[in-house]
């Protein structure tokens, strides 16, 4: 698929990074400095202790990425990234949203969330809280339909992704990190 | 160098040997004790009450310190020690202010990569974050502008964090460190014994190393090209590759253009040496790299100085990129091949693989684009008895045989010590490139002779510039640190009057700069002060500023209203240059032989 490396489009970015207080802020001060605009971020812990792992997806160029991916690597608190916007790879979201419906109109709300596979986790007289995971255009596409009915409030976490296959990014890139190598196009 | 306070008391050297049995110290102590086994006998600093158990603590280990008035003053001196001798600097603070007052300092030291440690003192651990008294986060002021900081709350912690800082300031790409203790951390005690084991940091990997097939390419990009040029720039300092890009160059005979920063990293007196490029880059080198069909960019960066217009920067050259740091890669200018590691292991690399050439037609078409200006306009002017800058700089080359270590400041002056001032050896000019930080010059210099003994140490700096950090001639008188201080003193903030003459309509709004007495400044510090108003006089006034044991600053009185050229404006294209007006009256000497 021919793709133009120039165009900014959305990319995802998975980070390993020390379980320290203070290095969420290296990496948004980074991006701050760098005026590389963040979309979504999630941290959280991982399996091994001592290591959080991020997801971040970015607007960037190509070439962005890459130096967005360099200039990662130059935190010392940073064990790894990988952008992994080309790979193959699974992203999931979490969204709860409060509907204002009414008994009249549940069950046609109870319907259509049945479609994307949502379901409700609380029914108030009302209102209907609804939980929904799925990659944000999924998220997006189950607000834009409840939103006629009325939506009171919603919340939504940043995407996690994991590249699908066996080898997993490793947590701490014994290796020499992957960063910017050989001939690049111009 | 002994410091006169020192004697006082007898220094005890109470450092731990690596082998020996944990003792207890408190943390005061173990910040002496782990900067003494880093190799550390100088620090730069300011007391102040967060700092006050580590200065108490102090006098008990070999450690030369150094008062200073001010504490950007004690960061530009670190910066300076770092710069002329290659090893860490390290100055020393106290919290808020204090601590705020190195910010200028680390700033400078992050734009042009120099290994630098910061301690700095911190309110108690139980107070963090209450806004109490001096309380600044400093590790939070300085993320931006450190390679990396550390706040240390335990007494446990000191050691491992400065070990980390001194590994992290000066591997890979260098940069300044700042570590924050807080007073009880210092106050408390703990086991310690220095541990020399090799850091490790799971996610800190600075070395590169290129591919061979990326050398391979490189190797066959640079037997292709007919019109290629190198590009020097700090990384070639800081790698210790001149000689590595010396027998390069015999081999290729391909020209070389360096960066501001870059000067000395290749002899300028070499006759393949094209000088400084960029803004006010001499008009041939500008013209060569317009002309080129390769660029070999060596350890720089392509800084928007360096570059002008990136739309019509070099547009007939293939770049190569040697470069430590990944970041640089396609950030300014997109390169065809980028090779990362250390620039003196690729040089090594790539050496026995690239064939000899003799590059005969390229040196002599550049050579053509010099024409007369092989000797530079102002200094074969005839004496008509004004002093120009470009005199005095060159007067100061010739009579220190060009052997000097120089500091310059920021502004016209140094842009015409870069013309001028031919440096044949490495970290012998230190001077504020990225950051273009007035009142570097002083201090900078201060820290490079306490680095440097036996150099000869001049300081130019303008009339403005110089007042930024003048307090720090006191830190002269006091400490017994000699250096010979050139004033280009034209009574105005020259590069800025010299803007506003070329872009501004000539309105010179705040510009116009009125200066003590530098010879009764100098005087009242108990220090020698020549002023200098004629060019007859050049020579004797450096002569004896060479004799004085205590610094010397000589006033010259240059010129008002001269300008540096050529130029090239800000975002302009590189070809675009502004030129110097031909004299009235005088057979018009070329600045370069391509004028039109």
């Amino acid at each position: 698929m021919a793709r133009n490396a120039a165009q900014p489009e959305l990319r995802t970015f998975v980070a390993y990074v020390e379980d320290q207080p203070g290095v969420l802020n290296r990496v948004t001060s980074l991006f701050r400095r760098r005026c590389y605009n963040i979309v979504s971020l999630n941290v959280g812990r991982t399996h091994e202790a001592g290591v959080s792992r991020m997801t971040f997806s970015v607007e960037a160029n190509a070439d962005t990425a890459q130096r967005i991916e360099a200039n990662l690597y130059k935190l010392v608190n940073v064990l790894s990234v990988e952008d992994i916007t080309e790979k193959a790879s699974v992203s999931r979201g979490l969204a709860l949203i409060k509907v204002t419906v009414g008994p009249e109109k549940r069950a046609e709300v109870l319907q259509l969330c049945d479609v994307f596979r949502a379901r409700a986790v609380d029914v108030g007289t009302d209102t209907l809280i609804v939980e929904i995971t799925g990659d944000q255009q999924k998220i997006d596409k189950l607000t834009a339909i409840l939103a006629p009915f009325g939506i009171a409030e919603m919340v939504q976490t940043g995407e996690v992704a994991i590249t699908r296959g066996q080898k997993g990014i490793a947590a701490t890139a014994a290796t020499q990190p992957p960063a910017i190598r050989g001939i690049v196009a111009a | 160098m002994a410091s006169p306070m020192k004697s006082i008391t007898e220094p005890q050297a109470k450092t731990t040997e690596p082998q020996a049995e944990a003792v207890s110290l408190t943390g005061a102590q173990i910040i002496w004790d782990t900067l003494v086994n880093e190799g550390v006998t100088v620090v730069f600093g300011y007391p102040g009450g967060a700092i006050m158990p580590a200065y108490d603590a102090m006098i008990q280990y070999p450690i030369r310190h150094v008062l200073v008035r001010h504490e950007q003053g004690a960061a530009h001196m670190a910066d300076g020690y770092a710069r002329a001798s290659g090893k860490v600097g390290v100055c020393i603070a106290t919290s808020g202010p204090g601590a705020t007052n190195l910010v200028t300092g680390i700033a400078n030291a992050m734009m042009d990569s120099i290994p630098m440690v910061c301690i700095t003192g911190q309110v108690g651990s139980n107070m963090i974050g209450s806004d109490a008294f001096q309380e600044v986060d400093f590790t939070g002021v300085t993320l931006p502008i450190t390679k990396h900081n550390i706040l240390v709350t335990r007494a446990e912690d000191i050691m491992p964090a400065i070990r980390q800082a001194f590994y992290i300031a000066s591997s890979g790409r260098p940069g300044p460190v700042v570590v924050d203790i807080t007073k009880d951390a210092q106050q408390n005690s703990c086991l310690h014994r220095y541990d020399p084991t090799p850091i490790r940091l799971p996610g800190y990997r600075p070395e590169r190393h290129p591919l061979p097939e990326e050398i391979d390419e490189a190797i066959e990009m640079i037997k292709a090209a007919k019109r290629p040029i190198i590009f020097s720039g700090h990384g070639i300092i800081k790698a210790n590759a001149t000689g590595q890009l010396l027998d390069f160059v015999s081999r290729t005979n391909i020209p070389v253009a360096q960066t501001l920063l870059g000067l000395g990293g290749f002899p300028a007196t070499h006759p393949l040496s094209l000088g400084m490029m960029g803004m006010h880059g001499e008009a041939w080198v500008n013209t060569a790299i317009q002309e080129a069909d390769l660029i070999i960019a060596l350890g720089m960066r392509f800084d928007d100085r360096v570059t002008g217009n990136l739309k019509t920067y070099a547009p007939n050259a293939k770049k190569i990129h040697v470069e430590l740091d990944p970041a640089e890669i396609n950030k300014n200018v997109k390169v065809d091949l980028a090779l990362l590691g250390d620039v003196r292991e690729i040089l090594r690399m790539i050496l026995p693989h690239v064939e000899k050439r003799d590059c005969a037609e390229w040196n002599a078409h550049i050579n053509a684009l010099k024409g007369d200006s092989a000797v530079r306009e102002i200094q074969s002017l005839p004496d008509t008895g004004q002093l120009f800058a470009a005199h005095v700089i060159f007067d100061l080359w010739r009579y220190t045989q060009g052997k000097a270590l120089v500091v310059t400041d920021v502004g016209q002056h140094q842009m015409w010590e870069a013309q001028y001032y031919k440096h044949d050896y490495p970290r012998k000019l230190l001077t504020s490139g990225g950051a273009g930080t007035m009142g570097f010059a002083l201090p900078a210099a201060m820290g490079a002779r306490m680095a440097c003994p036996d150099d000869e140490v001049w300081v130019i700096a303008g009339d403005g510039g110089f007042q930024m950090t003048a307090c720090e001639l006191a830190t002269c008188a006091q400490e017994d640190i000699k250096v010979n201080i050139a004033i280009i003193n034209n009574g105005f903030l020259g590069m800025v009057r010299q803007w506003q003459q070329f872009f501004y309509g000539g309105r010179y709004v705040a510009t116009p700069i009125k200066s003590p007495d530098f010879v009764k400044l100098a005087d009242a510090h108990g220090l020698k002060g020549i002023r200098v108003t004629q060019r007859s006089e050049v020579q004797a006034a450096v002569e004896a500023a060479r004799s004085f044991k205590e610094t010397c600053i000589i006033d010259f009185r240059v010129e008002q209203e001269d300008s540096v050229y050529p130029m090239v404006p800000a975002g302009a294209d590189l070809a675009n240059m502004i030129r110097r007006p031909y004299p009235e009256g005088h057979n018009p000497i070329f600045e370069t032989g391509k004028d039109s």
